[in-house]
């Protein structure tokens, strides 16, 4: 009986053995491919990217697959890669105003300088299940935008020349911001810090967050000032050239929120912003990160801080879905000793609420 | 043969750095750590790695480990006080594969002991480093969670809400109600968490001989209590700290002087009570029973 406790190297062996098998499944079945899931599972590696915080959608879709498509165990495999990862250097900023646009929708304004471009989007597909998916069907060839198209200006921009929304002003020690992957957190935190933490966000959390200030926990009147999704050059100055060379592309979401804010003593009336930005195509979590962004704006803005998506500590401590399932989960591992600790203190306590009932 | 080679040798993996961590990152938690033994029972705030093991399962622990670990070095590794837990085995095999170091269940042949929720029954020696995986370093998380609050009250000293709730305890049911995680003073300065150790150990903690580490990964925090530091377990004058006993000994090596997990045996409430420092418990049973159990795992 008290044997059982022992073993477990045989049975830590035994239970990646099952694993495996149960991971590749029926072997009459064929096996996927790294390049099926990154072509045809692209979301689900999009989401692993941005959440592992690492573009390669190559290793996402092996994660993806190691993971038997569960998203967090995934992402899991894929920040403890990152982690061995020297930094060769820091990029300039991203120039999304120059992006290759894939898709770009405003519900600010009707008609805008580039159109608005609805793109690939489940939006509007009505969510009939596809049963010719079940067989398996070819598909036509879509139309597309041509490849020479020009960049399309950021709607905030065109404000922002009216004065009418605040201008971005680069957060304190660009181009090399805190890097949360090196130096903890701390409290309060700088935005640069902030908006890392909220990329590499669960989405789900981040989601409900966001959803929260839409129905009265701080509400912050959000217009989608513009959500583009699209390809972007990435730029490095190396030292000895000094100036820039682009190294690659990427596809990231971004999501420029418009808020309103009524204005202090010192500054008239102005719209404000929340920014949300994920890797590929992540609308979802852009969006509602550029909401959770705004909210925790709260103290800058002068806001009274009453909802939890304002609470700064509240929302950074609790969004990496790493340290979420791994402390949630670590519930699994033995407590014997605590539990043990706990056992002999409530028997002790119940000997004395039963001594002290009984009658004098 | 006090050795606990598993079954299956491992050999070490080629492909990673010496116990993982690269050279840069140890350097910046052994000075972190060196940070800790300066001031003990303060928490200096590092920048904790993901590591291929959950948060929660001893990533703090596993990153000093990492940090301090040389060629040469023997390691143990215990949870709940004992070798053979899965957690336990799995973290010795993490440093195995990737440090190739020898291992050890044997508390006395051990230069670095990693541990979750307990302290060897065997007492330790100078040169040994025992290693605390901590989940919450924060003692005072579950009375004030903000950070930004808990920071201050230690840089003043300020410990009011820790004796309040020791107080309000006592006021509800006639003693102190915490029994593991129980709050320490260190050095007579830092109001400090042991970890979940049982309160059984915390006395362990005072003037102990060897070095005491603490690695708090998902919270990235270090800490650490030096050799020959003294650690008092908060109380107060009409209320004296006191430690769990149990009403028979060990029913496996008749040890009164251990703390003691309790084992059902079988679904009429039967029971039995065992030592929860599985390599105390055999080395008093004797060299016959240690080989049969390390035969097993």
């Amino acid at each position: 009986m008290y044997v059982a406790v022992k073993g477990g190297e045989r049975a830590i062996e035994n239970s990646q053995a099952l694993l495996a098998e149960l991971r590749r499944g029926d072997p009459s079945v064929a096996e996927l491919s790294i390049e099926q899931i990154r072509l045809q599972l692209r979301l689900a590696v999009d989401r692993i990217m941005t959440e592992g915080s690492l573009y390669d959608p190559e290793l996402a879709a092996l994660a993806l697959k190691q993971a038997s498509g569960d998203a967090i165990e995934a992402i899991f495999l894929l920040r403890a890669y990152r982690t061995t990862l020297p930094r060769l250097g820091y990029s300039v900023p991203l120039d999304t105003g120059k992006m290759r646009l894939w898709r770009r929708v405003s519900a600010t304004f009707k008609d805008l300088p580039g159109g608005q471009i609805l793109g690939p989007t489940y939006d509007y597909t009505q969510r009939l299940l596809d049963f010719a998916l079940l067989a398996g069907t070819p598909v036509p060839p879509a139309p597309r935008l041509p490849a020479d198209a020009e960049p399309v200006p950021a709607v905030l921009d065109l404000l922002d020349q009216e004065g009418l929304i605040e201008a971005e002003s680069a957060s304190c020690g660009d181009p090399e911001p805190h890097d949360l992957t090196r130096e903890p957190m701390r409290f309060p935190a700088s935005r640069a810090a902030r908006l890392q933490n909220l990329a590499r966000a669960d989405e789900g959390f981040i989601l409900a967050l966001g959803y929260s200030t839409q129905r009265g926990y701080a509400h912050s009147h959000p217009f989608a000032g513009e959500v583009r999704f699209g390809s972007v050059e990435v730029e490095l100055v190396p030292e000895e050239l000094g100036f820039a060379v682009s190294i690659g592309e990427l596809e990231v979401t971004e999501c420029q929120m418009i808020n309103q804010f009524a204005g202090s003593k010192s500054q008239p009336p102005q719209f404000t912003r929340g920014y949300g930005l994920a890797f590929g195509h992540s609308e979802r979590k852009a969006m509602a990160m550029s909401l959770v962004d705004r909210a925790l704006r709260a103290p800058e803005l002068g806001e009274a801080i009453d909802s939890p998506a304002q609470m700064e500590e509240f929302v950074l401590s609790h969004s990496d879905s790493l340290e979420a399932s791994g402390f949630v989960q670590h519930l699994k591992l033995p407590h014997y000793v605590d539990f043990q600790s706990e056992l002999e203190l409530v028997r002790r306590l119940r000997i004395n609420a039963v001594q002290q009932d009984e009658p004098t | 043969m006090r050795m606990c080679d598993p079954p299956g040798s491992l050999e070490r993996d080629p492909n990673v750095n010496f116990a993982y961590l690269d050279e840069r990152t140890k350097r910046m938690i052994r000075r972190a750590l060196l940070k800790a033994v300066c001031i003990p029972g303060h928490q200096v705030a590092f920048g904790s790695r993901e590591m291929p093991l959950p948060y929660g399962w001893g990533t703090g622990g596993i990153q000093v480990t990492a940090s301090i670990l040389g060629p040469r070095d023997v390691l143990k590794v215990i949870d709940q006080g004992s070798d053979d837990t899965v957690n336990a085995v799995n973290i010795r095999r993490f440093f195995q594969r990737t440090a190739g170091v020898a291992v050890t269940t044997d508390t006395t042949r051990a230069d670095i002991i990693q541990t979750r929720h307990r302290i060897p029954e065997t007492p330790l020696r100078e040169g040994q480093i025992l290693v605390f995986q901590v989940p919450a370093p924060e003692p005072m998380q579950r009375l004030e969670p903000r950070q930004s609050e808990t920071r201050k009250m230690h840089g003043l000293a300020e410990y009011g809400l820790m004796h309040v709730k020791l107080y309000e305890d006592i006021a509800h049911y006639g003693h102190i109600a915490t029994t593991y995680d129980y709050p320490v003073l260190v050095n007579n300065r830092y109001v400090m968490s042991p970890s979940p150790i049982p309160k059984f150990d915390n006395p362990k903690l005072n003037m102990s001989p060897a070095l005491q580490l603490f690695g708090a990964g998902r919270e990235k925090r270090i800490y650490a209590v030096p050799p020959y530091t003294a650690v008092t377990s908060l109380a107060f004058d009409d209320h004296p700290f006191e430690v769990q006993r149990w009403e028979s000994g060990c029913a496996l090596c008749g040890s009164r002087a251990s703390f003691l997990d309790e084992v059902l045996t079988d679904d009429h409430g039967g029971r039995m009570f065992v030592c929860s420092d599985s390599d105390y418990c055999t080395s008093r049973q004797g060299a016959d029973v240690r080989s049969v159990i390390s035969d097993g795992g």
